[in-house]
């Protein structure tokens, strides 16, 4: 589903004497649809580089990377919201639209991809259940504490049923009580047949979770193991 | 289509309201920008009323010679009429100009002596002749200068008067040229100031655009709300001018007035309403939803 061929991102840096940044060096892999992977590595291993580069945010320096057999680092700049609408994606500090209740940001996605007001009073409040928020539905994000914003996030990722989920960090900011709850929730997720890509360095999660572990450190991947664990 | 039509106006309202103390900011602004712009307009029509003003008075005069025939005069008067240069001409009697000059000065009693002292009608009989440039003068006395009529003519007061009409056209000139510059200046001042505010607004949403990118929703989707949203600002900002403008222009009129007689700033808004509304919606609209095009731009390339 999608595929790193020889991947290199490098961050230049226009400050005079500074040197660029290496963030992924040469990186080759595969995600299989239905799959769940953890990336693991220490802060600055090149995880979210991983993640923007198949969201498209970011274009790789040298290398190929494809989704569904379309190679997205080359693809055009109308085709690319069409890409993103089949990825949900989500992000350690949640990237909520703060002008927009939990039921309009949940809904928001679903006005993108066109669906009709029927789907959507219909999806909403039943995604905004399974995550928990049915009674907090017409706070604001600035109203949420950041366990529910991060509920509200994986909630936008899934509602359009994407084929596959990104999440970078959605533990970082959490407690223990929470953090165990949004695994449950990707899980359960991952369970329904979504391929999931979870980036953390949270190790009891990994090791708990038995599954696919990719680690990266300095940009290069050091091990790829079918359930595998957090070793660093 | 439809539905993404109702859906983006529906946004662009929410973010209006949602918006409160920018979207306040962003209408002042816009406020004082038409308000600017109007007031320009109709400064010009001001400023045209008192230069025609000016203008009327200004004229050269023809005295004939004591005991030339009223029909020779008016034979003058059609020739002169039928010069291009000339936009009006009135004769004026011998009759006509001692009663003019009575009415003017019935009350100087020592003029009055003089004018009995001197014994019937001393006064004579003249065309007044208005140009319609300044220029045009000096072209028309030539024409008087026709041996033709030297021996009817006593007199052209051109001569004596030649400066001040020159002062008039020249000062004229100088307004329409310094108000056009001027209204150039604050208006290109009024629409930065507008687009600057528009563009901040719009940085405050800079983070919330991307984010709108990273979910899928194409460029046509995003950029729709904040339109709607300039759209929204611009109209009832037009609204408000219009209101402002109208209550202002009723306030002073009188008092404007009392100043130059026949310049009645409150009919001539009214004249112009038709003009000024549009005028006024149409600054609001399109200074908001251009100033928001350019400003978005920027933040559409993730």
């Amino acid at each position: 589903m999608i595929t790193f061929q020889n991947v290199t991102k490098i961050f230049p840096l226009n400050i005079p004497g500074k040197e660029s940044t290496l963030a992924l060096d040469n990186v080759s892999f595969e995600i299989k649809e239905g799959e769940f992977v953890s990336l693991v590595g220490r802060s600055g291993a090149g995880k979210t580089t991983l993640l923007k580069l198949i969201l498209v945010e970011e274009k790789p320096t040298k290398g190929k990377i494809f989704f569904e057999k379309e190679e997205i680092n080359k693809i055009k700049a109308e085709k690319l919201p069409a890409l993103r609408r089949k990825i949900g994606a989500v992000f350690q500090d949640y990237k909520l639209l703060p002008k927009k209740t939990t039921y309009e940001n949940a809904a928001f996605v679903m006005e993108v991809i066109g669906a009709s007001d029927l789907e959507i009073s219909r999806d909403v409040p039943k995604v905004l259940e399974i995550v928990g928020l049915k009674e907090r539905m017409n706070n604001f994000p600035a109203e949420l504490s950041a366990g529910e914003k991060q509920r509200l996030s994986i909630a936008r990722a899934l509602i359009h049923r994407p084929k596959v989920i990104l999440a970078d960090e959605p533990t970082g900011n959490l407690d223990p009580y929470n953090t165990l709850d949004i695994i449950k929730l990707l899980l359960k997720i991952h369970e329904m047949g979504t391929t999931l890509v979870l980036a953390t360095h949270n190790r009891e999660i990994v090791n708990s979770l038995e599954k696919r572990v990719i680690t990266l450190e300095k940009g290069k991947i050091i091990r790829d193991e079918e359930k595998g664990r957090f070793i660093l | 289509m439809l539905i993404t039509l109702k859906r983006i106006f529906k946004s662009g309202w929410q973010n209006f309201t949602r918006d409160g103390g920018i979207a306040a900011a962003t209408c002042f602004v816009l406020v004082i920008t038409i308000f600017l712009v109007s007031t320009i307009f109709l400064l010009k029509d001001v400023g045209q009323f008192l230069i025609m003003n000016l203008e009327e008075k200004a004229d050269i005069s023809i005295y004939f010679k004591d005991g030339v025939e009223e029909e020779e005069i008016l034979a003058v008067k059609e020739k002169v009429s039928k010069i291009p240069e000339v936009k009006e001409v009135t004769y004026i009697s011998k009759e006509t100009a001692l009663e003019e000059f009575i009415k003017r000065h019935k009350d100087d009693s020592v003029l009055m002596e003089s004018l009995w002292e001197v014994g019937g009608n001393p006064f004579l009989a003249s065309l007044s002749i208005q140009a319609w440039q300044a220029g045009q003068y000096s072209a028309i006395t030539d024409f008087l200068g026709n041996p033709d009529f030297q021996n009817l003519v006593e007199k052209i007061d051109y001569y004596q008067r030649k400066e001040i009409i020159e002062k008039i056209f020249s000062l004229s000139t100088l307004f329409n040229k310094v108000s056009l510059g001027l209204s150039i200046i604050l208006i290109i001042t009024a629409i930065l100031v507008t687009f600057n505010t528009i563009r901040l607004a719009i940085l405050n949403s800079s983070e919330e655009i991307k984010i709108q990118r990273l979910v899928g929703a194409s460029n046509g989707f995003i950029r729709g709300p904040f339109l709607v949203q300039g759209l929204i600002a611009g109209l009832i900002s037009g609204l408000i001018s219009l209101i402002i403008f109208s209550f202002t222009s009723w306030f002073l009129s009188p008092k404007i007035e009392f100043f130059f007689a026949g310049l009645n700033i409150f009919n001539l808004f009214m004249k112009n309403l038709g003009i000024i509304v549009l005028l006024q919606i149409f600054t609001g609209i399109f200074l908001a939803v251009i100033s928001s095009t350019i400003a978005i731009r920027k933040y559409l390339r993730v």
